[in-house]
């Protein structure tokens, strides 16, 4: 008897609690938020700004600058892409049904990757003129079509007669990646030691390059595709029960799982094409997220929106002042904080973690 | 309490904008907080004796020591915008490269001048770096003087480099063994431009760039002496080592065991310490 009720509360509890998580993780976005315009290497203040601004007087060039043209984009490109990565997190565990999925499965990092690579190493070659009008947009655009062009070539493998296995994506995915990390390894060979460097940063991702035009051109594509796929809850939580359970309770499987497959494309391409390489949050944002609240991903995802873009926004500011006036590159950061917080869940609750 | 001011003060500001010579120029001249980028640059304004000028440097900026005590701004390709503003500087003088270019475009927007000096592979590199670094500094008169004297001085270690005697010496300049993989230089780098000043022959013409090689390709190149980084360490022991790798230990180096070891930045930095690079490269090579 009493252990049917422990067993039972949790269950009954969870939907308010997910809620009452939404809001607290909506308050914790909005303090990074203020944190991330406030703090910074230089010693530009946010609120003598807003003061001078309240008082009707003009910012100083260097105010101008620092808050509008480098701390607000770099907040903008934090959220998208920390919500569109820990969103794209979930969708694919959930499409996956595998707690170690990432957005990685459908091909788009491999191949935003060997996009990225190919624009740095080959970038060189193209006729100065062509270099001039692409700018310094050669490398996200290529990250973001290297991105799509392996989710396509992967969905068309492992789509017979209108039917996706996601085993075969799987296995396929496995298979693309180490061709493409091939392909790279050539390019590698190929590149001079600077163009090296730029590699390994692009590899380990960061904000700092965050501007407006990147916001605008991203951010319309990650809003579109997060907001997508927080319609994808109910769907998921239907196959979580096998895609037999699924069909039989009324979700049409193939229209999600292509569903789940644009979005994610969509919103990882797009993310990885303005910060790079951006490990962590895919995975320990979604799984922090269905130990504390359970894994109803109709609360999941919207949840996982909030903390992915809170916690990278968080790692961003430590990025850009512990080593001030440098800065680390922040994939660094979440792997530092994200490995060993996941550790010490996966330690406390071992049981509640069924592979 | 300072809003009366303000006015008067961007009026004051415009007018003497307005009346100010070429913006370049008059900024140049008054530039007192430089920010230096490259370990190359760095050297030159300290030659130069303009060293009281700088507020910050990169990470590659290690050279003269006393310039590892200011604020280093990060990797010079990895350059953050806020880091940058950060030291405030109103020059900014740094070595091709420097970036990213959304950090370059942010910077220029912030209307800070963004100077680029030139690389340089060969001695009238060094000489047009050295006036480059002068002109963004405004001090063209003293780069001139620094030119002439750092241009003598390689011409004498490079006539003296060639007149060694005995047959010039064929170098392979070896980035790294990690893991047993050779990575060496071939043409177009900074090690295959100090080899050329110093009288001797890079060992590999067939490629450009620093490459990981082929054991059999480093045999074949017959290298006389081994190039290296020093990285401070145990020298006897990584000697034994190299010299016991497959790839080298058939070379005419190994039997010789003649291995150089050089400050990278002295080296391959082209600053203005090429000369002294010169001098130590070619007699290490006709003495070991």
């Amino acid at each position: 008897m009493a252990a049917d009720t422990a067993l039972a509360a949790p269950i009954a509890d969870r939907r308010p609690r997910a809620r009452r998580a939404t809001v607290g993780l909506a308050v914790f976005l909005a303090a990074v938020s203020v944190a991330s315009l406030a703090i910074g290497a230089s010693g530009t203040s946010l609120w003598g700004a807003l003061s001078t601004l309240a008082t009707g007087g003009e910012l100083s060039q260097m105010e101008r600058v620092v808050l509008w043209d480098i701390r607000l984009p770099r907040l903008a490109l934090g959220i998208l892409v920390g919500a569109a990565l820990a969103v794209s997190g979930a969708v694919m565990q959930g499409l996956f049904r595998n707690p170690l999925a990432d957005p990685g499965l459908v091909g788009v990092s491999a191949g935003a990757g060997l996009g990225a690579i190919t624009a740095i190493v080959l970038g060189g070659l193209l006729p100065a003129a062509m270099v001039a009008s692409v700018g310094n947009w050669s490398v996200p655009v290529a990250a973001f079509l290297g991105g799509w062009a392996s989710v396509i070539l992967l969905y068309r493998v492992s789509t017979r007669r209108g039917r996706t296995s996601v085993a075969t994506m799987l296995l396929a995915g496995i298979a693309l990646g180490a061709l493409a990390g091939a392909v790279s390894g050539i390019l590698v060979y190929m590149a001079d030691d600077r163009q090296l460097r730029d590699l390994t940063f692009w590899g380990l991702g960061s904000l700092a390059g965050a501007n407006w035009a990147k916001v605008w051109v991203a951010g319309p594509m990650i809003l579109a595709a997060v907001g997508a796929s927080l319609l994808l809850g109910r769907g998921l939580n239907g196959l979580a029960m096998g895609e037999a359970t699924a069909h039989h309770l009324g979700i049409d499987v193939q229209r999600l799982k292509n569903g789940a497959i644009l979005t994610v494309a969509a919103a990882t391409g797009a993310a990885v094409a303005v910060s790079g390489g951006i490990g962590f949050v895919g995975i320990v944002v979604p799984h922090l997220l269905r130990l504390a609240t359970g894994p109803d991903h109709t609360h999941l995802l919207l949840n996982c929106a909030l903390l992915g873009a809170a916690l990278l926004l968080l790692a961003d500011v430590i990025a850009r002042v512990i080593i001030a006036p440098a800065e680390l590159p922040i994939g660094i950061v979440t792997a530092v904080l994200g490995a060993p917080v996941f550790l010490w869940i996966l330690l406390r609750r071992r049981g509640m973690v069924d592979l | 309490m300072t809003r009366p001011i303000r006015l008067p003060l961007l009026l004051a500001a415009a007018a003497a904008l307005a009346l100010a010579p070429p913006a370049a120029a008059a900024e140049a001249e008054r530039a007192s907080r430089i920010l230096s980028v490259g370990g190359a640059v760095t050297e030159i304004v300290y030659a130069l004796g303009e060293e009281d000028r700088l507020v910050a440097r990169d990470a590659t900026s290690t050279w003269p020591p006393e310039a590892e005590s200011l604020p280093d701004v990060g990797y010079m390709r990895a350059l953050s915008p806020e880091g940058v503003l950060s030291v405030a500087p109103d020059l900014i003088v740094a070595e091709e490269g420097a970036g990213p270019p959304e950090t370059v475009d942010l910077l220029r927007a912030a209307e800070i001048p963004f100077v680029t000096v030139p690389d340089a592979t060969d001695a009238a590199g060094v000489l047009a770096r050295i006036r480059a670094v002068g002109q963004a500094l405004g001090v063209s008169g003293k780069a001139a003087a620094l030119a002439d004297e750092v241009g003598a001085e390689l011409h004498a270690a490079v006539a003296a480099a060639e007149a060694a005697p005995g047959a010039p010496k064929r170098v392979l300049f070896v980035l790294s063994t990690q893991g047993g993989r050779i990575m060496a230089s071939g043409t177009g780098t900074a090690a295959a431009g100090i080899i050329e000043l110093a009288g001797g022959v890079n060992a590999v013409a067939e490629f450009e760039g620093y490459k990981q090689m082929t054991d059999e390709a480093v045999a074949g190149a017959a290298p006389d002496v081994i190039l290296m980084m020093d990285r401070g360490g145990d020298h006897a022991s990584s000697d034994a080592e190299l010299f016991a790798m497959p790839a080298i230990a058939t070379t005419p180096a190994a039997e010789a065991r003649a291995v150089v070891r050089m400050d990278g930045l002295t080296l391959l930095g082209f600053g203005p310490r090429t000369a002294e690079a010169v001098t130590a490269l070619s007699e290490a090579l006709h003495g070991g």
